[in-house]
């Protein structure tokens, strides 16, 4: 946790990539974490069955919106199904250093609700904690 | 602080085993968070174990020596939570703590008094165990929910209080906010209620284990609070209710240990407060909380008071130069109209980010809505950190929080 605040996760909470509302999204998704607050939404327009634009809005500390922001340049051109695919080791891996636990859920909720959104249901995934 | 002053917190401190813990970083504990529940002392580990290790038996049945030290022990913590607040032993109800408290009241007085057309007032501060009780009332009962406003420092404004009561039967309202730490004027509040017909549950969670309270003088008709945050044990609370209100009252829990004669097809059931405690009680932590009662009435509750307002100003005069680097203090910002408790965001670090920093240091702060959710969203703020002080707290400590404060500051380049 000490060095978890590095430059690059600083300059993805101050200057998310992808932020804003995406007009006639195909598919979305928002959710929170009841117990903080943090709030993600996420918009993806598909093309020939690949996601060719995405969009996340929200607030939330600086590890759930960086988390987030990654999350976005990662999934341009995935399926769907690679989408519901990806693993908490997908973020875990674009943030680059250990999340302590108490703090997962924050990381993670960009993830849940890209998945979400991907399969069109709120239902949690077994791997998403 | 002075010197003899300093010395005294620090013999309590040393009364309090985990604060001699080193984290796993090295650092020394700074616990700040004693809102959301306190530390205890040895005094108070020791009465568990020794329930446990000596005379653990079940209560008020059992006629072997072990079972009647167990009652004798229970009903002695009675008594002294009674001397505690200035009650008649008999007004005094064993809960699991506050939220039970509050949920008790709102169903067994609650459905028995409100109807439609009536009014429950409670107040912006509200921690959601003293508003969600009261909403699901109001749909029971038809009821209507109304609230006492507070300004943009977190202070009731109290102009319209009379309309507020007009029609009102019941008023619930924290002693102390556990996000602002503001302090309720309690005797305009009672002497104005009880005037209009209503009755006051105060939530005394907040209250109790920080301010000397007396129920006699305080005169409100409910009072609510819970062992964990007054250097008692998790899971044993109290109401508080005067007696010929908790006699009127329907039981809520039914079962064993509160009835007086069961038959097959009905039942009568004991006087307060047994009617009220159905069930084989917490034995143990009603013990230990009455051995942490007679910790903070050896340490003097005057004292306390005292203790925390010197530190509050202390910590708002140290936090106030971090001002100018975006440090936001919220809440009244007087020691004399907040109880120890201060909300705080620092420029654009998010007070999750900011307790993970302080974590590092070893300080331990509350982040986030405290569940005052409704509070949040009338003053802006998606989420705040929170330090809060007791008994064991020193200037050493505020000093700590201002070291991680600075950490905060250089790793988000403020």
């Amino acid at each position: 946790m000490d060095d978890f605040y590095r430059d690059y996760i600083l300059d993805h909470y101050r200057h998310p990539r992808n932020f804003g509302e995406l007009a006639n999204a195909d598919v979305e998704a928002e959710d929170l974490n009841p117990l903080c607050g943090d709030q993600i939404r996420m918009q993806l327009k598909v093309d020939g069955g690949r996601v060719g634009e995405v969009r996340f809005s929200g607030k939330g500390c600086a590890i759930s919106q960086a988390a987030a922001s990654m999350l976005t340049e990662r999934v341009k051109g995935m399926t769907l199904a690679e989408i519901a695919k990806l693993s908490k080791d997908a973020v875990l891996e674009d943030v680059g250093i250990g999340i302590s636990p108490t703090r997962m859920k924050c990381a993670m909720l960009g993830l849940r609700v890209l998945k979400s959104a991907a399969i069109g249901e709120l239902a949690g995934w077994p791997d998403e904690e | 602080m002075t010197v003899t002053a300093e010395r005294r917190v620090e013999r309590i401190a040393a009364d309090f085993p985990i604060l001699a813990r080193p984290t796993s970083r090295g650092k020394r504990l700074v616990y700040l968070d004693s809102a959301a529940t306190s530390q205890k002392p040895r005094a108070v580990i020791a009465a568990l174990v020794d329930y446990y290790e000596q005379y653990n038996a079940n209560i008020h049945r059992g006629v072997y020596e072990i079972a009647a030290r167990a009652t004798a022990e229970y009903e002695a913590a009675r008594v002294k939570i009674a001397r505690f607040i200035g009650a008649d032993v008999s007004e005094v109800v064993w809960v699991r703590n506050t939220t039970e408290a509050i949920n008790l009241v709102a169903y067994s007085w609650g459905n028995a008094n409100l109807r439609a057309g009536d009014a429950i007032l409670l107040t912006e501060l509200e921690h959601h165990s003293d508003l969600v009780p009261w909403q699901l009332l109001a749909q029971r009962s038809g009821a209507e929910l109304r609230f006492i406003p507070v300004d943009e420092r977190g202070l009731y404004v109290l102009d319209d209080l009379d309309e507020l009561l007009d029609g009102c039967k019941i008023v619930a309202a924290a002693h102390v906010s556990n996000t602002l730490g503001t302090i309720l004027p309690l005797d305009t509040i009672v002497s104005r209620a009880h005037a209009a017909g209503a009755v006051v549950l105060v939530d005394g969670a907040q209250g109790a284990p920080h301010l000397p309270v007396d129920m006699k003088a305080l005169d409100c008709d409910f009072y609510t609070f819970s062992g964990h945050k007054m250097l008692g044990p998790t899971g044993i609370g109290v109401l508080y209710g005067k007696r010929d209100l908790l006699e009127a009252m329907p039981p809520f829990f039914f079962g064993g240990d509160m009835i007086r004669k069961v038959e097959y097809a009905h039942s009568t059931f004991s006087d307060p407060p047994r009617k009220f405690e159905a069930g084989t009680s917490n034995i143990a932590d009603a013990i230990a909380f009455g051995v942490a009662v007679d910790y903070l009435e050896r340490v003097g509750m005057p004292w306390v008071r005292e203790h925390e307002r010197l530190l509050t100003a202390y910590a708002l005069e140290r936090l106030a130069p971090f001002e100018r680097r975006g440090l936001e203090i919220y809440g009244a910002r007087d020691p004399e109209l907040i109880s120890g408790v201060i909300s705080f965001n620092l420029a654009d670090v998010h007070a999750h980010d900011l307790a993970s920093i302080l974590d590092t240091e070893g300080v331990c702060v509350r982040a986030g809505h405290h569940c005052t959710m409704p509070l949040m969203d009338k003053m802006g703020w998606a989420a705040t950190a929170r330090a809060s002080f007791y008994v064991y707290n020193t200037e050493a400590d505020v000093d700590a929080l201002c070291v991680g404060l600075e950490k905060a500051a250089r790793v988000f380049g403020i």
